[in-house]
């Protein structure tokens, strides 16, 4: 792979300089697809999607039958039907019934459901983990459930669910490179198109690569800052 | 009469735990609850806080505030009888994510909504009442089992309650730390806290208790000045009760 990818290096740079400048020229329009498409579209499907995952999991966790039957279906049929076919779905077939949506959008639906779905087993089991003390310790002191909710349980479950939604948070960007299938000009889209033009197939879909890998390192490192915050009060 | 408990009853589904049981607790006592383990006192503890539900039987405080548990509590009846005791468990449960300062304060700025500074100073003379003025800013983790249940104490205590509840407070520590809590429970009885404790520390009963219960099968088996019933009692289940645990074979 990685000989190949020399090998057509310098086929590209023996080719003339009108190659290397493309793959030189094609990084710019890459970064652009992912400053203005692939990193806004991963950060508010991830916090769209936390939302739905907090409030599917309360539903899960409360005691009305319908609250947990439709969380219950919900989580059931978004992890049981591949992303790519949700996301065909809202942008070609909801069209059929009327209701018509860009790219943008659609794919930021579609991927908050998803993140939603996915979260919400985290953070439901993030939240079981919390020994019912801690429930009873703040019931005496006389808070209410959601006093307790707030203050004490889930302050610690985020520091139990913070490697989990991590996971969660870099395979989204990744799968963000989905919605160039329904048009969006995200970062993969950008190489796609570039390609097309200039047949350098390797060199861009490699660099497509080595970017999502720079975003999802950076990240990484983010995750590990975050872990190291909240792990001040547990025993070393 | 602080509190007077009547016709308490509690299931877990088929089996009964309390099978009818009338207590009352007067101002300013201590009042020790004994007796072997699966007895149902821990659940008769949790049921003065509604931290186990009773399925029926009434509460009746000394200022007029009563409840009967035939009718479903409002949310309420609920917060209000929670309001009036602070709990001590056996396990501590100490928040973890907060420091032992703020573990204290919560009660007082989030339920109570007392303003912040205030609450500090009483805060840090609770600390100074169990003898942790040094450690206040420590976590949970930082601090040893009796420290960890010495700030319980000052926790439940912040929230200023009219009954005191411990359920086996020294009951998971290490035999050398079991002193240092009792001291603060005596220290407490002596300054006219009115205390009902789960416990298995028969010489401290003997010693701090006004009255002591003793409880087995669900039902109050006897009952009276601790002088009485640890010493001198007069059902032949106390016996072998105290028995068993004054001279384990």
């Amino acid at each position: 792979m990685a000989k190949m990818f020399l090998n057509n290096m310098i086929i590209a740079t023996a080719g003339g300089v009108s190659d290397w400048d493309n793959i030189l020229s094609s990084l710019w329009p890459m970064i652009q697809g992912g400053i203005q498409y692939t990193i806004p579209l991963t950060l508010f499907s991830f916090v769209f999607g936390l939302i739905l995952a907090l409030l599917t999991a309360l539903a899960r966790l409360s005691s009305s039958r319908i609250l947990i039957g439709s969380a219950r279906v919900y989580v059931s049929a978004i992890r049981g039907t591949p992303l790519l076919v949700q996301l065909f779905i809202i942008f070609f077939g909801l069209p059929n019934i009327g209701i018509v949506l860009d790219p943008f959008p659609s794919a930021i639906i579609a991927f908050s459901l998803n993140v939603g779905a996915y979260s919400s087993e985290i953070i439901r089991a993030s939240i079981l983990s919390i020994p019912k003390g801690q429930w009873e310790a703040g019931y005496a002191i006389g808070m209410t459930s959601r006093q307790a909710l707030t203050r004490i349980i889930l302050p610690q479950a985020s520091r139990v669910s913070i490697p989990p939604l991590s996971n969660t948070f870099i395979s989204l960007v990744k799968d963000t490179s989905l919605a160039s299938l329904i048009l969006v000009t995200e970062l993969f889209r950008k190489a796609q198109e570039i390609a097309a033009r200039t047949y350098n197939f390797l060199e861009l879909y490699v660099t497509a690569a080595i970017l999502y890998w720079i975003i999802c390192f950076i990240l990484s490192i983010i995750q590990d800052r975050i872990e190291k915050r909240l792990d001040r009060y547990i025993a070393k | 009469m602080l509190l007077s408990v009547k016709g308490l009853h509690k299931s877990f589904g088929d089996l009964e735990v309390l099978k009818g049981i009338d207590v009352e607790i007067e101002k300013g006592s201590v009042l020790a609850i004994i007796g072997p383990s699966g007895s149902g006192k821990t659940t008769l503890l949790r049921c003065l806080n509604a931290l186990e539900m009773p399925n029926s039987g009434t509460f009746e405080f000394h200022d007029g505030f009563s409840l009967d548990f035939d009718k479903k509590l409002s949310k309420k009846e609920l917060l209000t009888l929670r309001r009036k005791s602070g709990m001590v468990f056996q396990s501590y449960n100490l928040f973890p994510h907060k420091t032992a300062l703020e573990n204290v304060m919560e009660g007082p700025v989030i339920v109570q909504k007392k303003n912040k500074d205030q609450v500090r100073q009483s805060a840090l003379n609770l600390f100074e009442k169990v003898g942790l003025a040094d450690k206040v800013d420590l976590y949970p983790h930082q601090l040893s089992g009796g420290q960890q249940q010495r700030v319980g104490i000052a926790r439940a205590l912040a929230i200023e309650p009219e009954l005191m509840l411990f359920d086996e407070p020294t009951s998971a520590l290490d035999p050398e730390l079991v002193g240092e809590v009792l001291q603060v429970i005596r220290d407490l009885a002596k300054e006219g806290w009115t205390i009902a404790i789960v416990t298995h520390e028969l010489k401290f009963a003997e010693q701090v208790a006004d009255q002591v219960l003793f409880f087995d099968g669900g039902h109050i088996i006897e009952q009276g000045p601790p002088l009485e019933i640890l010493k001198n009692p007069k059902e032949q289940r106390t016996k072998q009760f105290l028995n068993r645990i004054l001279n384990p074979s």
